[in-house]
């Protein structure tokens, strides 16, 4: 490896400095910011701010709704990463088999992930609307009575729906490019080596594909958590009865809607806590599951 | 153990363009046959079809008297060494030799035994709980020529093996694997572009180009005798000369053809010599030199060992019976009357 050296030792800072302005700016700056109100609380009117300690952190570990709010986030995470994991996965196998049309349709399903997140909610809001989309009136035909503002677990389902959708592409192409980079010589050992299609899929692809699906799985989660703010705000509004709100979107409503500071702040940092130690513990235990 | 017959195979792509056409080849139990061609011959293409990675649009390719155009590689009974050895790079060389058994259902016993008859026989036995990655090129190539032997197929398919290694490497395992076929007296093909390759490795060489069979034989008839200007071209290292019949005129035979071939290790420098060539440019090969020169406007290599300035004009005959004479058009050998 030959390596460059600059004698310059301004240019390196000076290369950086427009990302490490924005990192600042938008992510080390506000999350500083949401620790301090974290330990402070206002009085209703703003005159005042005093330092409480870890008050707001106690009121939400005994707030029933927080509780929830947990779970909720806890069930979509889950349902959001393994289906639209699943769903992306086995898009790129169907693709990965063609030979003529793949291009074709690689950028075909592309193209939601091109859609802005509160677009693809307004979309789905239109699609499942109870009065006037289209989905309810299918579904009525079979006898099932949709409705996502008063059945939770409809609102859960549209909000999941929502969200894989969007996130497939993105796994997506991840999958693809990931098959691609697998020699075709090896599945052609497997099959002389007496494998069959299903056989060399778990023999072989799927190890191989693991270090594609271990990023993927930790890209997913992320998104579950905080990405997916447009599509709830787009459609359920964390309703019906607290069905739908995920952590994320009870941080904005609590703070933005509620003017309760000191408790959204204290919510952001516990959720920053949790997808840090989600992706620690990823990086901890899995991906030496998936190094060969 | 078994025989191999291709007949009448060819294969077209769905695109309607030819890649193999009108191939016959009767390979003997236990027989080392080479297939070799420039690239974008074919040569591979067959050795897929053979091994079922391929399928075949005609003719009949037949494994032990049984026609395998619709049986799934699995059940041809051959191995194949790939190019890029195709070790599975998540198991370890233990696991990459047993998988083929594991599949068809081999016994544990049985499995662990062949693994390690097989291991002792390429001194692969160190290194059994590797995984590839910690694998030299030469180790990889064993563990592949490995996981080929450990089934005990009717069958070997090489597919350009040794061209990921260095020369040195390259040719120690040209005579490992030769030693081994011997060995084990399996039927084998091999695909390779290079020359040298298949001249030291084959039975029978094949060569091909653009699709077709040029010529079959042992190496030394396809040396001695090449059927085609083309495989009197590729053959033989440095390359035989080929000169349009009306550059070399003395020469026998040449008034009844287009094309002369002459090897440049088949001229010698003579006062009588009806060639004559003013020197360009030698290179030095050690043990003799390649003298580069021009006849007329043709150019022409002589193996010699001595020394001549550049710029002399050099008189040389040809050795007698080592005039090859080909026809203009079709490429054919013309046997000298």
């Amino acid at each position: 490896m030959k390596r460059t050296l600059f004698n310059n030792r301004l240019l390196p800072w000076l290369l950086l400095a427009p990302q490490l302005a924005i990192t600042f700016i938008f992510f080390l700056w506000p999350a500083t910011q949401a620790i301090i109100q974290s330990f402070l609380r206002q009085d209703a009117f703003g005159l005042s701010t005093n330092f409480v300690g870890l008050a707001n952190y106690r009121a939400l570990m005994n707030s029933a709704q927080y509780m929830n709010s947990l779970q909720v986030t806890a069930v979509f995470a889950i349902s959001v990463t393994v289906f639209s994991l699943l769903i992306a996965l086995v898009m790129a196998l169907a693709v990965d088999r063609m030979i003529r049309s793949a291009r074709t349709y690689t950028t075909l399903l592309v193209w939601p992930y091109a859609v802005a997140p509160a677009v693809a909610g307004i979309l789905w809001w239109f699609i499942f609307n109870p009065t006037i989309g289209i989905l309810p009136y299918l579904l009525d035909m079979v006898g099932y009575n949709w409705n996502h503002l008063s059945s939770k677990r409809d609102a859960m389902t549209l909000v999941v729906v929502a969200s894989v959708w969007k996130q497939i592409s993105y796994n997506f192409l991840f999958f693809v490019a990931g098959l691609q980079a697998i020699p075709a010589s090896l599945r052609e050992a497997a099959a002389i080596d007496g494998a069959g299609p299903v056989r060399r899929f778990f023999d072989i692809t799927f190890p191989l594909l693991s270090p594609t699906t271990f990023f993927l799985l930790v890209v997913n989660i992320v998104y579950a958590m905080f990405d997916t703010f447009a599509v709830i705000d787009a459609t359920t509004q964390g309703g019906p009865a607290q069905a739908t709100n995920i952590l994320v979107y009870k941080v904005y409503f609590d703070g933005f809607i509620g003017q309760s500071m000191g408790s959204s702040s204290a919510q952001s940092v516990v959720l920053m806590a949790i997808v840090i130690t989600l992706t620690v513990i990823q990086f901890r235990w899995i991906e030496k599951k998936v190094q060969y | 153990m078994a025989q191999i017959n291709l007949s009448g195979v060819g294969k077209v792509y769905a695109g309607g363009s030819r890649a193999v056409g009108n191939v016959d080849i009767d390979i003997q139990d236990g027989e080392f046959i080479v297939l070799v061609g420039p690239s974008g011959c074919g040569k591979s293409t067959l050795l897929r079809m053979v091994a079922g990675l391929e399928s075949i649009t005609e003719g009949e390719v037949r494994i032990a008297g049984r026609v395998v155009n619709e049986v799934e590689p699995a059940d041809r009974d051959i191995a194949m060494v790939f190019q890029n050895y195709a070790l599975y790079p998540h198991m370890t060389v233990r696991q990459n030799l047993a998988y083929g058994l594991k599949n068809r259902g081999t016994p544990r016993a049985e499995i662990d035994r062949r693994v390690a008859e097989v291991a002792q026989i390429l001194q692969i036995g160190d290194y059994l709980d590797r995984k590839p990655r910690a694998l030299s090129g030469g180790q990889r190539q064993r563990v592949a020529m490995g996981r080929a032997i450990v089934r005990e197929p009717a069958a070997f398919l090489f597919d350009e093996p040794l061209s990921n290694l260095d020369a040195k490497l390259r040719a120690t395992m040209r005579l490992e694997i030769k030693d081994l076929q011997r060995r084990l007296g399996t039927t084998s093909i091999y695909v390779t572009h290079d020359q040298l390759e298949a001249m030291t490795l084959a039975d029978r060489l094949v060569v091909l180009n653009g699709g077709r069979i040029e010529q079959i034989g042992t190496p030394l008839d396809v040396y001695r005798k090449p059927a085609s200007a083309f495989v009197a071209g590729f053959i033989g290292s440095p390359a035989m000369n080929l000169l349009p019949a009306h550059a070399v005129p003395h020469l026998p035979g040449s008034a009844h053809a287009g094309l002369v071939g002459i090897r440049p290790e088949d001229l010698k420098p003579s006062d009588s010599g009806q060639i004559a060539m003013q020197v360009r440019a030698i290179e030095e090969l050690g043990v003799s030199r390649l003298v580069h020169g021009m006849v007329g406007d043709q150019l022409l290599t002589v193996s010699l060992s001595n020394q001549y300035p550049l710029g002399e004009t050099l008189h040389l005959a040809a050795e007698p019976g080592a005039v090859h004479l080909f026809d203009a058009e079709s490429g054919q050998r013309i046997e000298a009357h």
